[in-house]
Order: C-alpha cells, then structure tokens, then sequence
C-alpha cells in the first residue's frame, strides 16, 4: 500500500460516507428497526474499505460493496444472538435481499422513513434533531455533544436510549399517510431547523463546527425536499435557511466584529443563494398553504429586498409577525414582533409589547434583553436602558455580541 | 439543585484584571453577575487572587511540606467560582457557556455534593 493510494482510497471513503451514510443506515434498519446495528455495521464496513480498497482498487459501485458487507455483519450479529427463532423472519429477508440483489442495481431510499421515525412522537422531542445528525449524517456523538452544549457521555447515553426504543418501542419505519402528514412533518422540519438554529448561533465561523452544523441542515432540507417535493413547508424552510445563509459574510466586520442586519453591507450578501430562497419561497407559496417556515422565509425576503431598495417595509413585517403570532405566540415571535412594531409605531409601542410578556419566561431569553435595551436607549430612559443592557450582556453566549452591546451601551 | 462554575483563567485574563473600568472584558464579567443575580439563580461566588500568592501544604509521614504558589502547575488556574442554583446541568452548562471566562480560559461545572455536606464533611 502506498501513500497516495492510502490517500486516495480515504478520499473515496469519506465521500461514500458522506454521500450515501444516511441512505446505508436508513436501508439497513428499516427492516430490522435497529438503527444501532446499522449503524455499527456500516462502520465496520468503512473501516474494511479503508483496508481493501487500497489493494483492489476501489470498487465499482462502493455503495453497493458497503452495502453488501455491512450488510453480512448484520446477519453475523443476528445468528450470533440467542434470539435466532424470533429474528427469524428478518434474517431470512436480509439473506434472501443479499444474494438477490445485483451489486449494481440501485437500492430504495429508506432516508424519508428514517427521518419520520427520528422526529417520532415517542421519542423525547429534545433528541430528534441529534438523532438526525447521527443516523442520517453520521456526526460522533460527541460533536454532536458540543453542538447542544451537553457532556459527551451524556449525549452518547441518550442517543443509544433513543436508539434502542427506536428498536423495541414498536416504531413503525414508514411514511405517515396524508391525515398525519403535515403534523408529523413539522417535526420533521423543526429538527433540521434546530440544527441550522445551532450553526447558526456559533456564527460566522468562530467555531468551523458550529458552521457544517448549518450547512448539513440546509443539506438535509433539500435531501428533504428532493423526496417529498410537495409540501410548501418544506421548501419555506429551505428557502428560510438560505436567506440566512447568504448573509453570512456580512455578519462579521474584518475583526470579527458582530454587524447586525440593519448594518450589515447588502453587497456582501450571497446573490444566488437569494436567488434560490426566492425561487422556492416563491413556488411554496403558490400552493397557498402558508406555514410557519414560509411566513419567516418571507420576513427574510423582505430584508433581502433592502439590497436592492434600500430600505425595509417594516409594515409587511408586522403583518407578518401577526400571522406567525396567530399560528402559536412564542418568545422569539413576539420579540421579533416587538421589534418590528417600534419600526412602524415608535419604540414606546416597542416596549409596550415586551411588557406584556410574562416577566419569568423572559428572564433568561437574551434577545428580549437586547431588543428592550435597544428600545429604552431610543426612549432616553438611560438607566433602564443600562440595566437592559447588562441582561443581555450577560445572558449572551458570543464574545462578540457581548462586545457589540457593551459598545452600544456606552 | 446548586452547581459550582470553576472557573479557569489563562495569565493572560488574570493579566486583564489590572485593565481600567473600560475593559470590555471587565464590562463582560460585570454583565454577567449582574445576569446571574436578576435570574435568581446566583447563590455566592468570589474571586480569588493570582496564582502566585497561593500557598500550598502537605502533611507527609509526620513533616510538613509548604510550597510557593498553587497546587498544580497548569497554563490554567483556579481564578475564581460561582455557586449557582439550577434545576439541572444542562441549565448549568448554559450558563458556563454565556461565562465571559468561557471564551479565553476554561469553566467547569460540578454539582455540589449534598450528601457530603449532610455528613458533616463540609459547611
């Protein structure tokens, strides 16, 4: 084995895994619903690529030679439990698959099923999205760890709890029918925007794993997408994520200085990622079923309209927010709103809004901080103001907001 | 349930001690007291000096051992620590990660050990 082979032969298998991982996991567990297996299994098999494609060659198709090997420890795994009469069935179906299929025949996409069954209903709302990352994109546990600011170990615990209730809780492997659809699918949805949500709040590259972690959201969306191509909501949330998306650049000053959006150098916003939020933005809404991910796409979009305008419509931003508001009121909405409001009617409508929510769920909500802060400067009230500041300043997690707001506090 | 937040500096941060009022690091660490004590979850904290004017003593086999400075010889030092009351570590977490000692040193999160206490061995 020489170096550039070795080299080369890496190369291959992480582009197989990074293409096909979630496609191999979601084949191999939706008939056996053990994800873990799956998953063991087909590292199995990448480590065995690593050592026999440098002497052979890689192969043809590697996903299908992933597949068949992965595919064989399972079996192994299953004949070597003590369960063999139960799995029975299964064994005989993955043995029957195995000599049945052509290594070159084209296997079905299971990833659609895979993805319902991690936004389960009976799976702690808080682990569908670290599912996802790991069964369908194949992240360690402990990035995954990382991302949701919890220990490794305890995330590793979680994720085989989940796993394994996956496995013996009776969770079906299948497509909801068109009556549970949309609820289900926004489970679905939120879980990928949680994940976007995370890259996102690390911002601007300080942390390199904060920034995949965004763009494999936008990677599972439009994964999402390409199978089920119909539902508006889905490409809301594509397009939603990337208006945020094409700012990027523009959130950091050439010392990494934070730049909020009114600042924020419209040139340096991405074109064809708008380009693209506006072309999927556009066809969700014609199928006039508005949702929550299409309404924040839209208040994106308005934004984005400033490149070329040079101002923002503040008033289609309220009524924006008001429909969002209608579809469920929640914190972020309704400062969002608060802030959108003090644009159109003056900070005192602003503050008045913020008021109005309930003084211990705010407590620890930074960007309500940040906005009544911003909000009470504007209306002279200092010390106010100052007390504002210091909440957001404190319950900010990035050094360079912190440096912003200390800034504008003064 | 209450949580210790050690927090870790470089010499570097200690270094920043020493800066005027304005120091927006400063102006980080004021904020955030100022955050812990508003959210009702602050129960006691303090700072400690530099490293350097540590002491540190063993007994061994009847002698005493005294030795200049602090107890292990790290990059990072104790610099200081925070007694928080949360209703879990995840929560605790959360606010190590918004520490302004966070981005420059380390912070580490420990529960306190009630059990410990309830024995006598502290407090």
């Amino acid at each position: 084995m020489n170096g550039i082979h070795e080299e080369d032969t890496q190369r291959a298998v992480e582009r197989v895994a990074r293409e096909s991982y979630g496609r191999l996991v979601a084949y191999l567990s939706a008939n056996t619903h053990d994800v873990a297996a799956a998953e063991d299994a087909l590292s199995e098999a990448l480590l065995k690529a690593l050592r026999v494609w440098p002497q052979e060659g890689p192969p043809q198709n590697p996903e299908a030679w992933l597949l068949t090997v992965a595919r064989h420890s399972i079996i192994d795994l299953i004949r070597h439990q003590h369960v063999v009469s139960e799995s029975e069935p299964t064994l005989l179906s993955l043995t029957k698959e195995s000599t049945e299929m052509n290594l070159s025949t084209e296997f079905p996409d299971e990833r659609l099923k895979l993805l319902f069954v991690c936004a389960h209903p009976a799976i702690d709302p808080a682990m569908h999205t670290p599912l996802m990352l790991q069964t369908v994109l194949g992240l360690d546990a402990a990035r995954i760890a990382g991302a949701f600011l919890i220990s490794p170990k305890t995330m590793g615990q979680r994720l085989v709890r989940a796993k394994i209730k996956i496995r013996d809780g009776g969770i079906r492997f299948e497509i909801p029918d068109q009556r549970e659809l949309s609820t289900r699918l926004e489970a679905v949805l939120e879980a990928i925007y949680a994940a976007f949500g995370i890259g996102w709040d690390d911002m601007a590259g300080i942390d390199q794993r904060g920034r995949d972690l965004a763009e494999e959201a936008i990677w599972l969306a439009r994964v999402l997408l390409q199978l089920i191509p119909n539902e508006p909501e889905v490409r809301g949330l594509l397009a939603l994520m990337l208006y945020c998306e094409s700012r990027r650049a523009a959130r950091r000053g050439p010392d990494r200085d934070y730049i909020p959006l009114s600042e924020q150098d419209t040139q340096q916003w991405s074109k064809p990622l708008i380009a693209e939020a506006e072309q999927h933005l556009a066809v969700a809404f014609q199928c006039g079923r508005p949702g929550r991910f299409q309404l924040e796409a839209a208040i994106q979009s308005v934004h984005t309209e400033r490149r070329q305008s040079g101002r923002t419509d503040w008033t289609a931003i309220v009524a924006f927010y008001q429909q969002l508001i209608r579809i469920s009121p929640t914190l972020g909405r309704l400062t969002g709103y608060a802030a959108a409001v003090s644009e159109t009617s003056g900070p005192e409508a602003g503050v008045a809004v913020l008021d109005g929510l309930e003084s211990e769920s705010v407590s620890s909500y930074q960007p309500y901080w940040a906005v009544r802060a911003h909000l009470l400067q504007r209306l002279g009230k200092t010390s106010e103001a100052l007390e504002a500041y210091d909440r957001a300043i404190g319950l900010a997690e990035d050094p360079a907001v912190k440096r912003f707001l200390l800034r504008k506090r003064g | 349930m209450q949580f210790a937040l050690m927090i870790y500096h470089t010499p570097e941060e200690f270094d920043m001690r020493k800066n005027d009022y304005s120091d927006p690091h400063l102006g980080a660490w004021r904020a955030y007291y100022k955050a812990l004590v508003e959210a009702g979850v602050y129960v006691a904290g303090d700072a400690l000096e530099v490293p350097e004017t540590g002491t540190t003593v063993r007994l061994r086999e009847g002698k005493r051992r005294v030795q200049d400075g602090p107890y292990a010889d790290t990059k990072e030092q104790l610099a200081g620590f925070i007694i928080l009351e949360l209703p879990s570590v995840d929560a605790a977490l959360e606010w190590a990660a918004r520490c302004p000692g966070a981005s420059i040193g380390a912070v580490e999160v420990r529960p306190l050990a009630p059990e410990a206490k309830r024995r006598g061995f502290t407090g």
